[in-house]
């Protein structure tokens, strides 16, 4: 973000987009952190389908799920969805 | 794994990678995010995406950034019926001519309220009444967000919104929300639902139906905009979930005509005391806030009363009847 | 230098000679609304598509903006695509024609020149187009069926050019060369085939990191019509400009080419000197009003008046330059406006050819003659007037009034 911006000979035409978005991260919009009690939660990834951002994943190899708090915008659905309560919206 | 007929598990989804990605610019909370996401989910290969002008299009791809990994268009707000319309008839010519690969390649067309109930509805009833071969994805947050929050022909009765404000005179809209599913099933198309995306897995094995039909597909999609409506950012996968519970937002499909409902309504409407009053759902909504004022009692007891209704005249369509005793 | 190919001669009007030329230029998709004076156009297409004669897929949309929407989006898949318009339908596509060139896509557009309303007219004269003018598409008008046939299948690889890129709209007056049944040179559709070519791609940068066709594509993913803050709309903005500019010589090859195939050339391609050399007194005009100048000219000239005609057949890119050139001898000329611009003291014709003379050190004294609107026909007498006033105005040395109506009951 903080890079020259390019002139209108360096850029492609009609305004095609050459950033993916994963590249800028939302996570500093945050204001709460989700954190997750490993002993109550049950893998039922229901977090990770509600999750507006995708920013809970699933991890096959490791067999569990991750927070990508890079993109995590603190919105605490993942809380309020939990069937177990095992997410916890900790302000920052 | 089935998806058009159910069959997958949270699993199968979570392991599906995200084509509509991180990084986009919507609000915490924002459902009609989820929405984009679980819908990408439903797609089965190679597909492109049109979107109209709404919060999902700006969020998405603010120049030079872009949250999709499929080929993507936007035009413009009106557009997104003849987007659909254009991408379908270049790629059924251009494959019939081998210009292009010789595979399937299914278009998705993604708008909010206005560029479905208004200012979009022209090319979307011209695009279905030509029977081209499209989804198309209304997230309905029930005003133009995007412009900030101004009230569209989606926007229920009642609601305050920026262009419908809950002043001295006037308590918020006064008109009802356009019945903008049923006005799709009158087009004779092939298949329409509505879907809420607390209830996921109906959403996805709906939308992937709709990319499945061979022709017109209309997936009203019911998603709460916490800044809008004044509710939790947290809350708005429940508000999703209240909104089928209290029969605001039933849900059902309707292929070829026929109406039928889908599981989470029919267990209201078989287990009538599941069903809830609607001010439950009202009353957790800065936009229905004015309606808790004596003033406007009368206005909770209409749309109490409006929502029966309806609730009562979708069952008779997809002929399910209230069990004797609950009535 | 190459042999001319052998062309037969058929009867057809304006609009017929669209279609066949879009029937022959392996057009993959068609998005079209109907709207006097072109219907033509589109139901004589539709014949081809239901009697099978065109590859074509033929969208017959509920409204002009959603033409233009379906056209964009087609050619961003990577079609080759085709509509015709005019007046109100143009109108309406006005948003679309902005997004359209924005988006850089090359969608041909027939517009068979006509009135706007309100009132309501159905015929002839340029404010549809000329009301587009600020819309980044490339604008020709031709002067008659022959010419319109000509520029529709030269418009292909105008807007396709891989320095070019931009939309074009070929103008036919309406119902004057829409309507009107003349004898014309058809080329076999083979030639045809070999001329127009098929469509070529530029390549852009995508998020990806790859480098790819501009066009969209499952396999190689892009993202089209982005929202572009202040930090970057305007850099989009001057890469359009610098495709007009590059059009103004694409529009003389591609016109060259041609002309060396058919044996017909309409001046360089971007302006028409008729016996401009040494006239003292010029009218400036587009489109069919053109015909009946060259007649009154040739009447003139015999009679020893040094008369000539500059005929404006690419009025976007509009080539200054070259007007300013062509009548720097000239002493006094008259600007024939078929449109009007309410306020603005005189029509846009005007106002673009008074700007290229500016700075010229020799150059006529100019003034604007607003004739034609709604159809109104102009007759050999009528122009034989400005003529004459131009003569007179070579011994007064008086312009006044600049702006004045020809035809007009005052």
């Amino acid at each position: 973000m903080s890079q020259k911006d390019k002139t209108w000979k360096e850029i492609s035409p009609a305004g095609v987009c050459w950033k993916s978005s994963q590249t800028y991260l939302t996570g500093d919009w945050k204001s709460f952190t989700p954190v997750r009690d490993t002993e109550k939660c049950t893998k039922c990834l229901i977090c990770t389908i509600y999750c507006p951002d995708g920013a809970i994943h699933w991890d096959p190899k490791k067999d569990d799920i991750e927070f990508d708090l890079n993109f995590c915008k603190g919105c605490g659905i993942c809380a309020n969805e939990c069937p177990t309560k095992a997410i916890v919206m900790k302000g920052e | 794994m089935e998806i058009s007929e159910g069959k997958f598990t949270a699993k199968d989804i979570a392991e599906k990678p995200d084509l509509f990605l991180s990084g986009h610019r919507a609000c915490a909370g924002c459902a009609p995010a989820t929405v984009l996401r679980l819908i990408m989910k439903a797609t089965r290969g190679p597909t492109i995406v049109t979107n109209a002008t709404g919060c999902m299009e700006v969020s998405s791809t603010i120049y030079p950034y872009t949250s999709w990994a499929t080929p993507w268009l936007h035009t413009a707000f009106e557009t997104a019926g003849s987007n659909a319309s254009g991408i379908e008839a270049a790629l059924k010519i251009l494959r019939k001519k081998g210009r292009i690969k010789d595979q399937q390649v299914d278009v998705v067309a993604f708008a909010g309220d206005g560029g479905t109930y208004d200012i979009g509805i022209q090319a979307l009833s011209g695009a279905v009444e030509r029977g081209h071969d499209f989804l198309f994805v209304l997230y309905d947050n029930e005003a133009y967000m995007n412009t900030g929050i101004q009230r569209s022909g989606g926007t229920p009765y009642g609601a305050s919104t920026t262009t419908s404000q809950a002043g001295a005179l006037v308590p918020g809209k006064q008109e009802q929300k356009k019945p903008i599913a049923d006005i799709m099933v009158a087009h004779d198309m092939p298949y329409v639902a509505t879907a809420s995306p607390y209830y996921w897995k109906d959403l996805i094995t709906k939308a992937r139906k709709g990319i499945e039909v061979n022709g017109p597909a209309f997936l009203h999609v019911f998603a709460p905009c916490p800044r809008g409506w004044r509710s939790e950012s947290s809350k708005s996968i429940e508000l999703s979930k209240l909104a089928v519970e209290t029969c605001i937002f039933p849900l059902w499909e309707a292929t070829n005509g026929e109406y039928q409902l889908s599981i989470p309504s029919k267990v209201i409407a078989l287990a009538p005391q599941k069903k809830k009053p609607v001010k439950e759902y009202l009353q957790v909504q800065g936009r229905f806030r004015h309606l808790f004022t004596p003033k406007n009692e009368k206005m909770l007891e209409e749309i109490q009363h409006r929502t029966d209704e309806k609730w009562n005249r979708l069952l008779k369509k997809c002929n399910v009847t209230v069990p004797a005793q609950a009535k | 230098m190459k042999n001319v190919a052998k062309q037969e001669t058929h009867g057809l009007n304006g609009d017929e000679a669209v279609a066949l030329a879009v029937k022959q230029a392996d057009v993959d998709v068609v998005a079209a609304y109907p709207i006097t004076p072109q219907t033509i156009i589109v139901e004589k297409f539709s014949e081809y598509v239901a009697n099978g004669e065109v590859q074509t897929e033929y969208i017959c949309t509920e409204s002009e903006h959603s033409a233009m929407a379906a056209c964009l989006a087609a050619s961003a898949t990577g079609a080759r695509v085709f509509t015709a318009s005019a007046s109100a339908g143009l109108a309406l596509m006005h948003e679309m024609l902005f997004v359209t060139s924005g988006c850089r896509a090359p969608v041909i557009m027939a517009v068979a020149n006509r009135a706007l309303s309100a009132p309501l007219n159905i015929h002839g004269d340029h404010s549809d187009a000329i009301a587009e003018r600020d819309s980044g598409w490339i604008q020709l008008y031709a002067e008659n069926a022959q010419e319109v046939y000509d520029s529709v299948l030269q418009a292909f690889r105008i807007g396709e050019h891989l320095d070019v890129q931009l939309p074009v709209m070929v103008g036919l007056d309406g119902f004057t060369l829409s309507h009107t049944l003349e004898n014309m040179s058809v080329l076999p559709d083979g030639v045809v085939k070999d001329f127009v070519k098929t469509r070529q791609f530029p390549v852009v940068l995508t998020h990806e990191g790859k480098t790819v066709p501009f066009k969209l594509d499952p396999e190689k993913p892009l993202t089209l019509g982005p929202v572009a803050l202040p930090n970057y709309y305007f850099e989009f903005k001057r890469q359009q400009e610098e495709a007009m500019k590059n059009a103004t010589k694409v529009i003389g090859q591609i016109h060259d080419e041609y002309s060396q195939l058919t044996g017909r050339s309409y001046g360089d391609g971007l302006i028409e000197n008729y016996r401009l050399d040494d006239a003292e007194i010029a009218m400036v005009c587009l489109g069919s009003t053109a015909g009946t100048v060259k007649v009154v000219v040739d009447d003139l000239r015999e009679k020893g008046i040094k008369a000539g005609l500059l005929r404006i057949r690419s009025y976007r890119p509009f080539p200054a330059e070259r007007i300013a050139r062509a009548l720097g001898s000239v002493k006094a000329a008259a600007v024939m406006d078929r449109s009007m611009s309410f306020g603005g003291v005189g029509g846009a014709l005007f106002h673009e050819v008074r700007h290229a003379l500016y700075d010229s050190t020799n150059r006529p004294s100019l003034v604007d003659y607003i004739y034609g609107l709604g159809g109104r026909d102009t007759s050999p007498t009528q122009i034989r007037q400005v003529f004459e006033d131009l003569q007179k105005s070579l011994q007064t040395k008086r312009v006044e009034p600049l702006v004045r109506y020809l035809g007009l009951r005052e």
